[in-house]
């Protein structure tokens, strides 16, 4: 048959020898190159990462867990516009808007915040365009935190109490998604 | 032999027992560490330091695992099959000697279950009964894929039996007796150069007899390359398919322990058993040097022996690992193959070639 790209290659298949029907060489040429994985092992540094002791380093541009900022004075920054629901092409959020008390302006920032903001980490694509569509700088993606597998569909329904940022600095993300100067820099020499 | 004389010996037989079951327990940890090592993995590492307590996880899962009873299994054959397994392996390890003579004033304690001059034909004996074990637990699970292990096993330790026995003659005609004491001490060099020690060993008189055997001993244990009772990816584990709770840990045991018993005759018969390279410059040493009684000397000569025999065993342990994560399963037809038209040849040719050697004093 003609051989339609020329590139076909005839193998021959030669009779065994009597080294390789011995059997023997071709098992000490395979235990060597085990045995040298078995020192490689033992020895060298293992590429394996002990998920939960010690986890895989992020991106910085990392998009993961949603976090609803406060802002300097503690307040919380979303005004439930729902920009963020209208952006959103996984259709994951949904808030209900509600008028802010008077007495409450130590705990919202503007006039109207969000009484229920939920979003589905199920439906959620990480894709980021909440982040983008956000005026009042409330929603983020976080660069170090992932949403943990659960049990439960209902579970992934993240509400205010998993989502707004806690007061004490202290227990605030470390890295938000804003790159620090000297992040952006590195990050422009590792793309370059 | 007097009545404390017993008791010593039962003794013996009570730590022979203990630590076989604690080597088949940490082969199992031993198997996995060494599986992932050689895949460039970790392995278990959670269970306690390194995951030494893996095994005890291990037997604590096995023991709380539901009882199961397959449908039309026969209830008393399915049980007796483990057990016979697990005995049969047991067994096997009596006549090994894991020591020479301890003498503390009058009693003389040797460090071996039973000493009897058939030695090594009442370990073959025990090696085939195991099979038993194998063919009654696949056969009463009422499973087809059971069945087919179960006969697989069969005739795969028969044939290799052979090679095996063959294989062994060549030794027997070197020693003249089956007794594996007596096989241990004619592999002692008094000598004064450590080659003289290693060049008595039985390997170096039957290399082409030492191979045959341990590639007969990787059948014999079920071990990959031919773990085709098993064979999880055709037979989904072979005779011990239907099998859970305990009694499927007793099959594991009952391989496990068949190995150690497979690695300490091998050292016994090939490596000189207790024997160590230096044991009699070391003793000579100790006598006149530091001044110790002979007694004494020969006690710490004996106790060294023991770790010299283990180090041997536990090498051996590691090779079947080692091949076991090296090497594919062989195919039925490979196998049979190997065995009858390779193996056996080979053993007849090693029996006739000693024969000729013993016979112009090349070897005695």
């Amino acid at each position: 048959m003609e051989s339609l790209s020329k590139r076909a290659k005839v193998l021959e298949k030669k009779p065994m020898t009597l080294a390789e029907r011995a059997y023997l060489p071709a098992i000490f040429q395979g235990l060597t190159i085990t045995m040298r994985h078995f020192f490689r092992a033992a020895t060298k540094k293992q590429v394996t990462v002990r998920y939960p002791d010690e986890t895989r380093p992020f991106s910085p541009v990392f998009r993961g867990l949603h976090v609803l900022k406060r802002d300097e004075a503690g307040r919380e920054r979303c005004t439930a516009c729902g920009l963020c629901a209208v952006a959103c092409p996984a259709e994951a959020i949904t808030m209900v808007a509600g008028e802010r008390k008077k007495g409450e302006e130590n705990l919202y920032r503007e006039e109207k915040y969000a009484i229920s903001y939920e979003i589905n980490m199920l439906r959620c694509i990480f894709c980021g365009l909440c982040e983008e569509a956000c005026p009042k700088a409330a929603v983020y993606l976080q660069a170090d935190k992932m949403a943990p597998p659960r049990f439960e569909r209902d579970e992934f329904i993240y509400g205010k109490d998993r989502l707004v940022e806690p007061v004490t600095p202290d227990n605030r993300s470390k890295r938000g998604i804003q790159l620090t100067p000297e992040q952006a820099d590195k990050l422009r020499s590792q793309l370059a | 032999m007097t009545l404390p004389i017993l008791g010593w010996q039962g003794l013996v037989v009570l730590v022979v027992f203990g630590v076989s079951l604690l080597i088949a327990t940490y082969s199992t940890y031993a198997e996995r560490v060494i599986a992932a090592f050689l895949q460039d993995r970790v392995g278990p590492d959670r269970a306690g330091p390194f995951g030494l307590l893996q095994p005890l996880a291990d037997a604590v899962k096995l023991f709380t695992k539901e009882e199961f009873f397959p449908a039309g299994a026969n209830r008393a054959l399915f049980v007796f099959g483990p057990c016979l397994a697990m005995v049969t392996a047991l067994m096997s390890s009596a006549v090994i000697p894991f020591g020479n003579v301890l003498q503390f004033g009058e009693t003389a304690i040797h460090l071996q279950g039973i000493e009897i001059n058939v030695g090594m034909l009442y370990v073959f004996g025990m090696v085939s009964l195991g099979v038993y074990g194998i063919m009654i637990g696949g056969w009463a699970s009422n499973n087809k894929f059971s069945l087919l292990g179960a006969i697989r096993a069969a005739s795969q330790n028969i044939s290799y039996e052979i090679a095996m026995g063959l294989a062994l003659i060549a030794v027997l005609m070197i020693s003249n007796t089956l007794s594996l004491r007596e096989i241990t001490f004619q592999q002692t060099s008094e000598a004064p150069f450590v080659w003289n020690d290693i060049f008595n060993w039985n390997v170096m008189k039957q290399p082409l007899g030492f191979i045959i055997f341990i590639v007969c001993a990787f059948a014999e244990t079920n071990r990959t390359p031919f773990d085709l009772p098993e064979c999880e990816t055709e037979l989904i584990g072979g005779y011990h398919t239907e099998y859970s709770s305990m009694k499927m840990g007793l099959y594991l045991f009952a391989e496990y322990i068949n190995v150690f018993v497979a690695s300490a005759v091998m050292s016994v018969l090939y490596f000189g058993g207790f024997n160590f390279p230096f044991q009699a410059e070391l003793r000579n040493w100790l006598v006149s040097s530091q001044g110790l009684e002979l007694v004494t000397a020969q006690n710490i000569i004996t106790i060294l022996g023991v770790v010299g025999l283990f180090t041997k065993i536990f090498s051996f342990i590691f090779f079947f690992m080692w091949v076991r994560w090296t090497l594919p399963r062989f195919r039925y037809d490979q196998l049979m193959r190997l065995g009858w038209t390779i193996l056996i040849p080979l053993a007849i040719f090693n029996i006739m070639l000693t024969g000729g050697l013993i016979t112009f004093g090349v070897i005695k």
